[in-house]
């Protein structure tokens, strides 16, 4: 077969195959989260950001906005859910705490470690989604009341998966 | 591992939680209706998120019950003394007023005097 004239291959860098290992166990993660029985609609452990974390520190920024969106519908895809509500709620709580933790570059690494982006990450992940529950799913203020209780699940959520992380990240780098 | 500022995240964090809760226990307090009572007894329950004007028939005459952002006030009452009248606006779950010679009374209630209605 003669090649197209606009035929293109597509070289796969070393990073990409990273990204795309990563994305694979963040999926895998975000499986464990939705077969974990949950109290309250929102308590989740968040466990597929710990990939999300992991990438933005081996990696940088970037590549941990490509885990994050490439688990998002990877994650949509496996459990049915892909563009229902829940979906939407998972990108928006996503592209939130990726924009903080794109925003935390600027603290210094020398006072501040992984486990405070986890942590304020986790906040912006749950604004993010209440934002977005109460623009277009249920358009009154009560639902604000959600809040405190869902700030506390997300505090523990944080930091157990920002201590998990910087785990992770200490055993790679002594690799 | 754990670094100053990352102590200094969490604490900023809990700070902001107990907040936040704090709040959430006030707003718990605030009132969502109006109860109104003729003769003693429950007649109406009215939301306070809807500005409206209830008008109750006592035996006196009519008493006006206004609704507005959120407060709960008797507009006009026949009574000769005007108690309830010069009560003004109610704000807070609990808070009362009676015309008690036209037999009309409204209260504010919230989430928590609504208990009972959960529990039978």
């Amino acid at each position: 077969m003669t090649r197209s004239p606009t035929e293109r291959t597509l070289q796969a860098s070393a990073d990409d195959h990273r990204i795309a290992s990563l994305a694979a166990l963040a999926i895998a993660l975000g499986m464990v989260d939705a077969a974990i029985p949950s109290p309250l609609p929102g308590v989740k452990p968040g466990l597929a950001n710990i990939m999300t974390l992991f990438a933005l520190h081996t990696l940088g920024w970037r590549a941990a906005v490509w885990v994050t969106l490439l688990r998002v519908v990877g994650a949509g895809l496996l459990l049915g859910s892909l563009f229902t509500p829940g979906f939407w709620l998972s990108l928006g709580g996503a592209l939130a705490s990726l924009l903080l933790l794109g925003a935390c570059r600027v603290l210094p690494s020398r006072h501040f470690s992984l486990v405070s982006h986890s942590l304020l990450a986790a906040q912006a992940h749950l604004l993010g989604q209440l934002l977005l529950v109460r623009l277009f799913l249920i358009p009154y203020d009560n639902i604000l009341l959600l809040f405190p209780p869902l700030a506390l699940t997300a505090l523990l959520g944080g930091l157990a998966n920002g201590l998990i992380a910087s785990h992770l990240v200490q055993a790679h780098d002594k690799d | 591992m754990f670094k100053a500022g990352d102590y200094l995240v969490l604490l900023a964090l809990c700070a902001l939680l107990v907040v936040a809760f704090l709040q959430l226990g006030r707003h718990a307090g605030e009132a969502s209706e109006v109860i109104v009572r003729q003769n003693g007894s429950e007649t109406v329950r009215l939301p306070l998120r809807l500005n409206r004007l209830h008008v109750a028939r006592g035996p006196l005459g009519l008493t006006e019950i206004e609704i507005r952002d959120g407060q709960a006030r008797i507009r006009r009452d026949p009574s000769p003394r005007q108690y309830c009248v010069q009560q003004g606006w109610l704000r807070h779950s609990g808070d009362i007023a009676v015309c008690l010679p036209n037999r009309v009374s409204i209260e504010l209630a919230g989430p928590r005097l609504a208990h009972d209605s959960l529990a039978y």
